[in-house]
């Protein structure tokens, strides 16, 4: 295996990143108002008030141009292991592809026929049946995020599988531990609670503009509790999910809990930074302090990492040197026992072709002990496991900080809604509106920090990026990024357009 | 159940799957076949509104296959997914990029302030059901004419052309295949529309069109088959796993499997009288006849490039490196794993059939399309 050009590299991952962020940018309003509409629809069933039909078809409305464009720029990602990342493909290909196939039988199908009843059935089925359509929508978008989370979370935490040298790839030793493993779980309930968050933040967002405009009040107010009380209860489980999946990485990526933290020097009881800006002079293993006006919760990184206060969290410096005292191995030594494995796959592949069985078993030995650092041989200095410091930095704090706005303003917002009249709270309406495009900025702050800070990895300690991509001109790479960006950005245009006119058509205006 | 199975009786078993899959998905291209008509077969606007809500109703599952083929590829025949999406990366760009702009097309098309405008969507229809067709037409006509390729020791893809999977326009004979799936798809949709749309004006046009596709699809289909029948076939000892080219090894397949002869002719025959059917005797009952028909030729095909010691993805720069069910698939414990998963298939076919049953017992007319308390597209 040879490192590809870093300019390949980088064009490939732009390209992942640029497809993947267009894409969630669909997705979390699918998965959220896939349910409020479920919602509402069982409110119309339960009490037969038309009213909230029609509430129910102008949020599905809503929901319909917004699913077109995610299952457009979802297409791509299904394909792109293999156009843009043929040797990862095949590296993992037999872990990785099954959790795909899954949820294409079990969850794509579900959404896409009875997506098809949901918008087209209302005079054809019965009512129950329509309802229960309704719901399979939002069960099926769901679960699909579950398979593709699976996916995404074996990539951060590789379990279940052993190391074939005769094919040279990973393969499959447990479909269970793959499925059930703990980082994808935390992955999938705080993925699928960040859409939760994004559908009740549109709402009420979408509700506001309406009570500000004096349109359709009644309506945007019945939709705005609906909103409201489902923003609160996800919000919570989002921050509560957000913990858990602090706790995964502290326990299986502790170099990108260290980098969305900026902490260079372990220590034990350590704190959070709340508020603070890096320092960027500040190099591995040097003495310059790393943060400018850190406000910090003290005992908060050792409480969320390793649920005890006086545990030690290691820094940057500790992973890249290596910390006796606390028994943590630096990434020169793990950087020698990848050379290791990579040699004895040589060895192994020789004396396979010389058919010289000792020396087959002797290789084979060696590779198994040293395989969890094969992805290490590749790298070239210790430094090269720390993923981009400030990005992974600003990122978890800008999702973390505005996690924590989005409950205080549901918690606002619904009680305005329930105990008082809220169309006398013009600039909390203001406020409401506002937050919708700070929805996806924490979504998508969310995915730069599982992404970037997964760096090098394509598959954490396995597979650094530099191996993983297809061997192409760069050039090529180059091209199809810029179809896509040009493509995306006009369908983006397109969908923004069109939402903004159904909103303005408003509620009862048509669907 | 499934761990009992021989390795190789799994990979048997998962490449029926994937023609199985094929077989369908090139049924429900009848959507694809459907949107390069949608002018030809219209002469008001509401009219076209018809059509495009018929297949607009069923658009995604066709989409949703795709996708599955996609993934099931993935996770039982990890090599080919890589080596081929990886290798030919234009050619499979471009059927992506086609089915992309298919996918807003059906709810922006007729949405206030849409920005590229009704035409532009319509456009992308017609884009998505002629040239996406052509393309996929082509790539799965290399599995019979095979793609420039080298894997190295580590199975890692090296594509031996600058052109990146472009080469396979250039290959005249990969026309063949892309031509007679273009008018199929054609004629499919039209049998889907006689089913699906209540209106004698589109019913009377529809009819015609499938007369003239049929006598389009004919020499090419036939074309591609002698072709296929009368070249040298790529395949593999089983003891060895060396490649070869072996003369008539497809047709010397279909000898030796006379039952996957069998279903191909049964195929092409209900596909005839379904067109027979459709035309001469009038009747709107033909997208099942003309369903079944496809699924059983196209998984003829499949099946005879996958098994009987048969290559499915050759080489043409560098024989051994070419793909096989054998090299190409999984590990014994994931296609078990998957085997299981393909459990559900049958649940799945039977919703979306009920599914499909429930909402077309009412057939779209000119009043549904021009009422206003139902959701268009």
């Amino acid at each position: 295996m040879e490192l590809m050009s870093t300019e390949l590299i980088d064009w490939s991952r732009a390209q992942f990143a640029l497809t993947a962020l267009y894409h969630f940018l669909f997705v979390p309003l699918t998965l959220g108002l896939s349910f409020i509409v479920a919602i509402m629809e069982t409110i119309y069933v339960k009490t037969g008030d038309l009213k909230w039909k029609t509430i129910t078809r102008f949020w599905m409305t809503l929901f319909a141009i917004n699913f077109a464009i995610g299952v457009a720029t979802g297409l791509i990602m299904e394909f792109e292991f293999g156009t843009n990342w043929a040797n990862y493909s095949w590296f993992v290909g037999d872990i990785f592809g099954a959790p795909l196939a899954v949820e294409g039988i079990l969850a794509f199908f579900m959404e896409s026929t009875f997506f098809a009843v949901m918008f087209f059935g209302w005079n054809k089925v019965s009512k129950g049946f329509h309802l229960l359509s309704t719901w399979l929508v939002a069960v099926g978008s769901n679960l699909s995020a579950f398979w593709i989370l699976v996916a995404n979370g074996w990539m951060q935490y590789p379990v279940g599988m052993e190391f074939n040298p005769d094919t040279v790839r990973n393969e499959m030793a447990s479909f269970w531990d793959v499925a059930l493993s703990p980082v994808a779980v935390a992955k999938f309930l705080h993925t699928i609670g960040s859409g939760y968050v994004i559908g009740g933040l549109f709402v009420i967002g979408v509700s506001a503009w309406m009570i500000l405009k004096g349109r359709d009040v009644l309506e945007a107010k019945r939709s705005m509790v609906v909103g409201a009380s489902f923003g609160l209860l996800v919000s919570i489980f989002l921050a509560v999910s957000g913990d858990e999946s602090a706790y995964q990485a502290a326990q299986h990526q502790p170099v990108k809990l260290a980098a969305m933290e900026g902490l260079y020097k372990g220590e034990e009881r350590a704190g959070i930074i709340a508020v603070g800006i890096l320092n960027p002079d500040k190099k591995i293993g040097d003495d310059l302090h790393p943060i400018y006006g850190d406000i910090e919760i003290p005992y908060a990184l050792s409480f969320l990492g390793y649920h005890d206060v006086d545990a030690f969290v290691p820094g940057l410096d500790d992973l890249v040197l290596g910390n006796e005292k606390y028994g943590i191995e630096g990434a020169a030594s793990k950087i020698e026992k990848g050379k290791i494995a990579i040699k004895a796959l040589e060895e192994y592949k020789e004396a396979k072709k010389a058919d010289d069985q000792t020396a087959m078993s002797e290789a084979r030995k060696l590779l198994d002990e040293y395989m969890p650092y094969f992805g290490y041989g590749y790298l070239e200095k210790p430094t090269d496991i720390v993923p981009p410091i400030a990005l992974t930095f600003y990122s978890f704090h800008i999702m973390v900080g505005l996690g924590m706005w989005f409950i205080i303003l549901f918690l606002i917002v619904l009680y305005l809604t329930m105990a008082n009249d809220i169309t006398r709270f013009r600039k909390v309406l203001w406020l409401a509106l506002l937050s919708i495009p700070l929805g996806y900025v924490a979504a998508e702050a969310g995915w730069v920090v599982a992404e970037v800070g997964r760096q090098p990895w394509a598959i954490q300690d396995l597979m650094p990026v530099g191996i993983a991509a297809t061997d192409i001109d760069a050039g090529n790479v180059q091209v199809s990024f810029w179809l896509f960006a040009l493509l995306f950005t006009a369908l983006l245009i397109a969908e923004i357009k069109i939402m903004l006119r159904q909103i303005a058509i408003g509620i009862k205006g048509g669907h | 159940m499934f761990e009992t199975l021989s390795l190789h009786a799994l990979q048997v078993y998962w490449w029926i799957i994937i023609a199985l899959l094929g077989g369908l998905f090139v049924f429900i291209m009848f959507i694809q076949g459907g949107q390069t008509l949608l002018n030809q077969l219209s002469s008001t606007e509401d009219e076209k509104t018809m059509l495009v809500n018929s297949l607009g109703r069923k658009w995604e599952l066709g989409f949703t296959t795709l996708v599955l083929f996609g993934g099931a590829l993935f996770a039982a025949f990890p090599k080919f997914y890589a080596t081929s999406f990886g290798g030919a990366y234009w050619l499979w760009l471009g059927i992506l990029f086609s089915f992309i702009v298919q996918a807003v097309s059906y709810e922006y098309r007729k949405k206030e302030g849409n920005f590229l405008g009704s035409k532009t969507y319509e456009a992308f229809l017609f884009i998505n059901g002629s040239v996406g067709t052509i393309l996929l037409g082509i790539a799965i006509s290399t599995f019979f004419s095979g793609a420039a390729f080298t894997l190295d020791d580590n199975n890692f893809v090296h594509w031996d052309v600058g052109t990146r999977g472009l080469e396979a326009l250039m290959e005249p004979l990969n026309y063949l295949l892309a031509f007679a799936m273009l008018f199929l798809v054609r004629i499919i949709g039209g049998m889907y529309f006689l089913n699906n749309i209540d209106h004698e004006p589109i019913r009377t046009r529809t009819r015609g069109m499938i007369k003239r596709n049929i006598v389009y699809f004919l020499p090419f289909f036939l074309g591609f088959v002698g072709w296929v029948l009368l070249k040298d076939g790529y395949a593999y000892n089983p003891e060895t796993l060396e490649v070869s080219l072996v003369s008539m090894h497809h047709l010397t397949t279909f000898l030796e499997m006379p039952y996957l002869a069998g279903m191909f002719l049964i195929g092409v025959v209900m596909v005839l009288v379904a067109v027979f059917n459709s035309v001469f005797r009038e009747k709107n009952c033909c997208i099942f006849t003309v369903g079944i028909g496809t699924v059983l030729t196209v998984m003829a095909l499949l099946l005879n490039v996958g098994l009987n010691n048969t290559v499915f993805y050759p080489s043409t720069t560098d024989l051994q490196s070419s793909l096989t069910i054998v090299n190409a698939a999984g590990s014994h414990y994931t296609l078990t794993a998957m085997s299981y998963a393909s459990l559900m298939v049958p649940f799945v076919l039977a919703y979306i059939a009920y599914v499909w049953y429930a909402m077309d017992r009412v057939k779209i007319t000119e009043e549904e399309i021009t009422s206003s308390d139902e959701h268009h597209y």
